[in-house]
Parts: structure tokens; sequence; C-alpha cells
């Protein structure tokens, strides 16, 4: 069943919700399946891909960073245009820009294009399914 | 006769809003549609045996609705045992199931 296209809309921001694991967990097994995935990422979800975040230790446990290997949304999202590359699948990864503007959080990795709510409407009409995972 | 796939990502403990997403799943299952309700995060907590959504959960799969807990989330709170009635999967399955054809995917 490989080489079907699902979009897919998130608005939580990092670290905040189990949500965008969820998000991250079903756009890698698409893309591992070869499936195309669109991801629309909206409000507080454009800052899953800022290039500024960085790991940090943890003082309460007194670890460093490196002992810590605190994951970043950036690392996970650029895993996943990186998987996409190897299975030859596609990911579009839409950052809403008036999100992106009002947040400051236009500086990102490679990969995500600038884009807005009608991408959305046109990669789901386009789609053979749409999953709209909204904030509680 | 639809294709539903409920996904619940919310435990009933927190407010009436899942026993209502139940409901939905149940009457769409009523009325003769293919329906799936996945639990995931902690949407899988009433699985846990002894919780006071067991029976509901049960009357689900009665009704024909395909109950099934994402297997992550039940490592995550520690739910070795689930529920026998429920079906334990990744969410590769949830992906093959939006993806078939004519399917309608609501996340809660």
């Amino acid at each position: 069943m490989a080489g079907k296209i699902i979009t897919i809309a998130i608005m939580d921001a990092p670290y905040e919700s189990a949500n965008s694991t969820s998000a991250l967990r079903i756009v890698q097994s698409a893309l591992q399946k070869g499936h195309g995935v669109n991801v629309f990422a909206y409000e507080g979800a454009v800052n899953l891909t800022m290039k500024a975040q960085q790991p940090h230790p943890n003082p309460v446990k007194g670890t460093s960073v490196e002992q810590e290997q605190h994951p970043t949304t950036k690392e996970w999202i650029a895993a996943l245009f990186k998987l996409a590359q190897e299975k030859g699948a596609k990911l579009d990864w839409v950052n809403c820009g008036l999100c992106v503007d009002e947040r400051g959080a236009g500086d990102w990795i490679e990969g995500p294009k600038r884009g807005g709510p009608k991408d959305f409407l046109e990669a789901s009409l386009a789609s053979d399914a749409t999953l709209v995972i909204a904030t509680k | 006769m639809g294709k539903y796939v409920l996904i619940e990502s919310r435990a009933p403990f927190d407010g009436p809003d899942s026993e209502q997403f139940y409901e939905l799943a149940e009457g769409l299952a009523k009325r003769g549609n293919e329906t799936t309700l996945f639990l995931i995060q902690n949407g899988v907590l009433p699985t846990r045996k002894r919780s006071r959504y067991n029976g509901m959960l049960s009357r689900l799969v009665e009704s024909r609705v395909r109950v099934i807990a994402d297997r992550f989330s039940l490592r995550e709170r520690a739910i070795r045992s689930p529920l026998e009635a429920i079906i334990q999967a990744d969410v590769d399955t949830l992906v093959d199931f939006i993806l078939e054809p004519g399917t309608k995917t609501i996340w809660h």
C-alpha cells in the first residue's frame, strides 16, 4: 500500500504535549512505508523546526549535556527529512508564515518552507487522508 | 456504510469529552459503520485492569468497535497487561487504517 499521501496538521509547541511526539511517530511510520507526507505546522508548532534549539544539562539530576542526551524536535524532524530521502518518499513541511512572524521563529532547519492555510487546504484535497491534531 | 478511525489521546478521568467520544464510536458502529477507536497517549489509561472504564471499553467491543491501544503508550504507562478485549498495535497499524480508501479520521 506504499505511495499514498497523508496530510497532517499540527498545532502544539514543542515540549508541551505528547501530541508532538505522536505526530512525529505517525510521520515516521508513513515515510517508512514509502508514503508521502505533508505537514502543516500551525500556531506553536512552527517552533518545532527552529534551528537555535539546544539540548541542555539537567541541574536537578546533576547530569551534563552529554549525559542527559536531551532530544530536540529540530533533530527529530531533520531525521524525518533524511528518512524521506532514503525512502524516496516526499516530506513536504510547511510552517504557517503568520505564526512564524508572531513568534520570531523564522530561522529553521533545512527542509521546511513558509506557507499558509491555503497550502494545507490544497495539500488535503490532493491527499488520500488528512489528520488534524488540534491542541487541547 | 462508512469507515471511521477515532483517535483518543485523552483519558476519561480528565473530563467528560472522552466518554462522549466513546459514545460517538459506539453510535457509528451501531449504524453499521466500520469503526476503529485507536487509544494513544493518556487515552490508553482506561485499558488498565480494574479501571472504572473497563466496562465501557468492553461494551464498545461488543458493539463491534475495533478498540486498539498503542503499544508505545502502554509501555510508557507501565500497562503490561491491558484489558483482554483490547487489541495492541503500533502507529504503523494506525497509518494503514487512516489510509484505507474512504476513511474519515478524527483526533481527540
